[in-house]
């Protein structure tokens, strides 16, 4: 399956020195590259309590939103495109982008996290709208099967899994698969056909994306983990087993035992986008991946963005928000003074910056648990040797491997030859509890990964680790929120929905897990509340 | 005597292994499909191992005499069947496969005799127990130094024709070696010095000629005298010669004979431009060897022609050498012609001209990159810098060999809005080809051709566009860059047309 979005998240502790790198000399035989991250410097400072300068000037505005991820920037994006100006969105780092934020080289710009989307469906029609006025989307976007540019649909050949000894199309394992398995699959698959096609008590889809406008997670599947939930239906085939968890994996960074089976099906039953040229299964990418998006969506909102700016202390009154704002560039703070406040930053970040966090989000947000990530760009002077009939894909995976296996990040040139490949890698830290795998990206240099990863796809490509010219590597701490059942079986995401006075939350996080339509349902629907009854605030 | 003979067991089990691996590898090199390749001669070769051991019961007497010849045998055929198979690979295209599996068959059966006689031979010397034990051992073990050493070292370092003339001379120096142990035994080794040493001396004179032996095999893939070979950044540029005959092979693909190429470049060019004599601006992408361009400048009212080719290479070959420079007409020297090299499909991206014809002129898509360049995003572009009266040809495969190929290149041009006139002529060396003319407005073929074209006049060219039944249009889908649909396709009809 693909690897879907996962969003901004794990930039409190981020500095506003944007890719704060360290340049190292590679042990013999290793690629040169970078380790790369956000600086822990801005969030220390908050925790040590060692301060920031007092404000030395006052801003008013009507609205403000702080984080500019896929949440906040779409937030913007609906403010804008109704005509409100008096808003700002604050951003942490140097380039908006959160999750999406991407590379580049001479060769090609590729994606640093969430990497591609779905084609949406009927219910994110604000989405369609945007890919519309992006050009992505052609003709009307209310369309049942709209137009997409081909230039931005992921070209042929897809997928391709390495399973005994040999690549296969696809990635569900079908290569040296005994028959009692693949039977097993096809009841899957067409167990997912129906949860796909079933409706809730209001007519809505059961599971839908966003997962707002379908129906609420059911006991039955929100309490138990995927994994059981498959021994449950009387599945054992460890290929399907293996394929299910990779879809968790590489969806939401858990592996499958942790997480929720309401998430877990979600992922295969709640697409419904459909296009008149392409297939349902398709998706929308671009070589810097999901940024496209992110830049065209931080290039509309102009001036309103506000990078390098970090909040670090926001108070509720009678008359409005009080937001002390850290402008790094300057050195020096302001106090934004807003009507309303959007936070669009890590839903759990929001308690290190407001001392009276209203109780109901108080209880919620100390049970939000974030997966730790890793990316890996890597850059081939040519691609590997290919040897089967299998050609190269967009996406190559490795069965029963560490990683979720490499994205051609060039795959989508249209030029008959490229000066070389750039594949982007990815692997969320599953193998062990989120705050063992944050330790880990913290503490294991650059050699340590770079040997991992290339001797993982040297498995598979005994060429590549000599063709790799330089393999960059960025760490994300808390990537992405982690759809357990313990989440799902509690009020906790219900709560976090609810406004608290001038206060609402806008962020992928409210929905369990990290999709870039989520955020961008829970971003409109946060400017859709800063602009009811506006007046009486004014 | 015994351990001599156990040591024949060790070298015999290596080379039956050997040659099975040999005859797998190399039909999978030249067929593909490995998996099939490497099963199917697995199959054959121990069935035939059984029919050997079978057949071992009708040896009664002269065992020793019997398993020399055996050995003899098994070290000429097995020493020289890579050699045999490349041959008959190049050169009979078709019973290639039969006498693959006869071979094998053949190989097999006489690796098969080999073990049953050598554990009657060792009958009387050993304890049964012992004996089973130690040679079945021992020939497993043979097969284990073999497999580990074939892919590690021998594929790689000698490659097939040397290795199976290797363990070919080691089977003869088993015959020599267990025709001495034995001379006193022997009723007839007079004769049996003499063939084992004609056979050693043809096996030593097959690894002397070794090296001339695979460069003739490969020169012969193509038929004619290699003139020139050049490696660029983007493929491999091979000339040939034979006589009058001049070969341009673009990565072991023929792109034109210098004897019928005319009948392929007037054909893509006289019926589309013919029909405007108003053309002036003339776009031709791909087609580095200027024949289509000899043909564009037959016509003095085109002002410019801009030849946007990828390769430098192809364009500076045929602007110098002194043979291609004739067959272009000196084309590309001429103050008329552009020549841009870059990426076609990022070039027109960013053309904002407008041409009154262009000629697309790519290579078969016959891989992914390729393809890109046949999908419906790339004509889009195309028509983009066609002009509003303007007109584009399309060399798109032969409707014969590849016809719903060919009619899923008519279907995606016609699906960006243009008019589509497909047509077809024969080139000899290519067989039946296909080109699609497509524009905005209805066509009407040329009364009036240049003069000196040796294939296309005006009464010909009607006629081009007339598709019998086998060749008719049949329902198809658009091709994408996110289908790839016409890479498939394409490599599905070609299959069947090798076959």
């Amino acid at each position: 399956m693909k690897r879907r979005d996962f969003l901004r998240a794990g930039s409190l502790a981020a500095g506003s020195l944007g890719l704060a790198g360290c340049s190292r000399t590679p042990p013999s035989g290793l690629p040169p590259g970078q380790l790369l991250g956000p600086s822990q410097a801005l969030g220390h400072r908050l925790r040590d309590g060692t301060g920031f300068p007092a404000a030395s000037e006052t801003r008013k505005v009507e609205a403000l939103i702080i984080g500019g991820g896929m949440a906040g920037l779409s937030c913007g994006w609906w403010l804008k495109r109704q005509g409100h100006a008096s808003f700002a969105v604050l951003e942490l780092e140097n380039e908006a982008g959160g999750n999406a934020r991407s590379g580049s080289n001479p060769i090609s710009a590729y994606p640093w996290g969430a990497h591609y989307l779905p084609l949406p469906g009927p219910e994110a029609p604000e989405l369609r709208l945007m890919l519309a006025e992006f050009g992505a989307l052609k003709g009307d976007p209310h369309a049942l099967r709209p137009e997409y540019e081909e230039r931005y649909l992921c070209f042929a050949p897809q997928e391709r899994l390495h399973i005994h000894g040999a690549w296969q199309e696809g990635l569900l394992p079908q290569f040296g698969i005994a028959q009692v398995e693949r039977h097993q699959q096809q009841r899957f698959i067409e167990q997912i056909a129906s949860l796909k096609a079933t409706l809730d008590g209001r007519g809505r889809p059961a599971f839908a994306t966003p997962s707002a406008r379908g129906g609420s997670p059911t006991a039955a599947l929100a309490g138990i983990s995927m994994a059981d939930w498959l021994q449950q239906q009387g599945y054992d085939a460890p290929s399907l087993h293996w394929w299910v968890n990779y879809g968790c994996r590489d969806d939401y960074g858990t592996d499958y035992r942790q997480t929720s089976a309401w998430a877990g099906l979600h992922y295969h039953a709640g697409r419904h986008g459909q296009a008149s040229n392409a297939d349902s299964d398709d998706v929308l990418t671009w070589p810097e991946g999901n940024s496209w998006l992110t830049r065209r969506m931080a290039q509309g909102l102009g001036d309103a963005l506000q990078p390098n700016a970090m909040a670090w202390q926001i108070e509720q009154t009678a008359q409005g928000c009080s937001v002390l704002v850290y402008l790094a560039q300057e050195n020096r703070s302001v106090r934004y003074l807003a009507d309303k406040l959007v936070w669009a930053a890590p839903t759990g970040f929001l308690a290190h910056v407001m001392p009276s966090l209203p109780p109901p989000w108080q209880t919620a947000m100390a049970q939000l648990s974030y997966a730790p990530w890793l990316v890996a760009n890597l850059s081939l002077r040519a691609p590997p040797a290919e040897r089967g009939q299998q050609p190269l894909c967009w996406d190559n995976v490795l069965y029963g491997a560490a990683g979720l296996g490499y994205v051609v990040a060039n795959h989508q040139s249209l030029q008959l030859h490229d000066q070389g490949c750039v594949l982007s890698y990815y692997r969320p830290l599953t193998e062990a509890t989120p705050a063992a795998g944050r330790k880990l990206l913290q503490t294991a240099p650059h050699a340590y990964w770079a040997r991992s990863i290339l001797a993982e796809l040297g498995r598979v490509h005994p060429d590549l680790p000599g063709l790799t010219e330089q393999l960059d590597v960025w760490r994300w701490g808390h990537a992405m929120l982690r759809p357990t059942p313990s989440l799902f079986s509690s009020d906790v995401l219900p709560r976090l929905r609810q406004p608290q006075g001038r206060i609402m939350l806008a962020h992928s996080d409210l929905s369990g897990f990290s999709l870039a339509e989520e955020a961008h349902y829970w971003g409109v629907r946060a400017a859709r509340w800063l602009l009811e009854h506006k007046d009486e605030f004014a | 005597m015994p351990y001599a003979l156990l040591f024949s067991v060790f070298v015999v089990a290596a080379c039956g292994l050997a040659y099975e691996l040999v005859a797998a590898a190399l039909s999978s090199y030249l067929v593909g499909d490995s998996v099939t390749q490497f099963s199917t001669v697995i199959g054959v070769y121990l069935s035939a191992m059984g029919v050997g051991s079978w057949l071992s019961r009708y040896f009664q007497r002269d065992l020793i005499g019997s398993f020399i010849r055996i050995e003899l045998a098994v070290g000429l055929l097995g020493g020289f069947s890579a050699a045999a198979l490349f041959f008959a690979f190049t050169w009979l295209s078709g019973p290639f496969l039969l006498l693959l599996y006869l071979l094998v068959f053949v190989i097999g059966m006489l690796v098969g005799l080999e073990i049953p006689l050598v554990m009657r031979l060792l009958e009387h010397r050993l304890q049964f127990k012992d004996l089973v034990s130690r040679v079945l051992s021992i020939d497993y073990l043979g097969a284990l130094a073999v497999s580990l050493l074939f892919p590690l070292w021998l594929a790689p370092k000698l490659g097939m024709v040397r290795t199976a003339l290797l363990f070919g001379l080691l089977n003869v120096l088993v015959a020599l070696w267990t025709t001495w142990l034995f001379r006193h035994e022997l009723v007839s080794r007079r004769v049996l010095w003499l063939q084992g040493g004609s056979a050693l001396v043809l096996i030593v004179a097959g690894f002397a000629a070794a090296d001339r032996l695979s460069s003739i095999a490969e020169t012969a893939l193509y038929e004619d005298r290699i003139v020139l070979a050049e490696s660029t950044p983007y493929q491999r540029i091979v000339l040939t010669r034979w006589r009058d005959d001049v070969r341009l092979f673009l990565n072991n693909n023929l792109q034109f004979s210098a004897r019928d190429e005319y009948r392929y470049h007037e054909a893509l060019i006289h019926p589309g431009l013919a029909s405007l004599p108003w053309a002036k601006r003339v776009l031709v992408l791909g087609g580095g060897d200027g024949l289509a361009i000899r043909e564009i400048l037959r016509y003095p009212q085109v002002e410019s022609v801009t030849l946007v080719e990828l390769d430098p290479a192809m364009p500076a070959l045929f602007k110098q050498h002194p043979a291609l420079r004739e067959l272009n007409g000196d084309a590309l020297n001429s103050p008329r012609v552009r020549i841009i090299n870059t990426d076609a499909f990022r070039w027109l991206e960013s053309q904002a001209n407008a041409y009154d014809f262009i000629v697309v002129d790519f290579p078969d898509p016959t891989n992914f990159a390729v393809g890109k360049l046949y999908t419906n995003t790339f004509y889009r572009m195309a028509e983009r810098a066609l002009g509003a009266r303007g007109r584009m040809v399309v060399q798109s495969t032969s409707p014969l060999y590849a016809r719903q190929s060919y009619w899923t290149v008519v279907q995606t041009i016609e699906s960006v809005g243009l008019q589509t006139r497909p047509y077809h002529a024969l080139v000899p060396s290519f067989g039946e080809w296909g080109f699609i003319l497509a524009g905005r407005e209805p066509y009407t073929p040329p009364q009036r051709l240049p003069t000196g074209l040796r294939f296309i006049n005006a009464d010909t060219v009607p006629g081009l566009f007339n598709f019998p039944p086998d060749m008719a249009r049949t329902p198809a889908e658009v091709n994408r860059l996110n289908n790839q649909l016409l890479v498939r396709t394409f490599e599905q009809e070609w299959k069947q047309v090798q076959r």
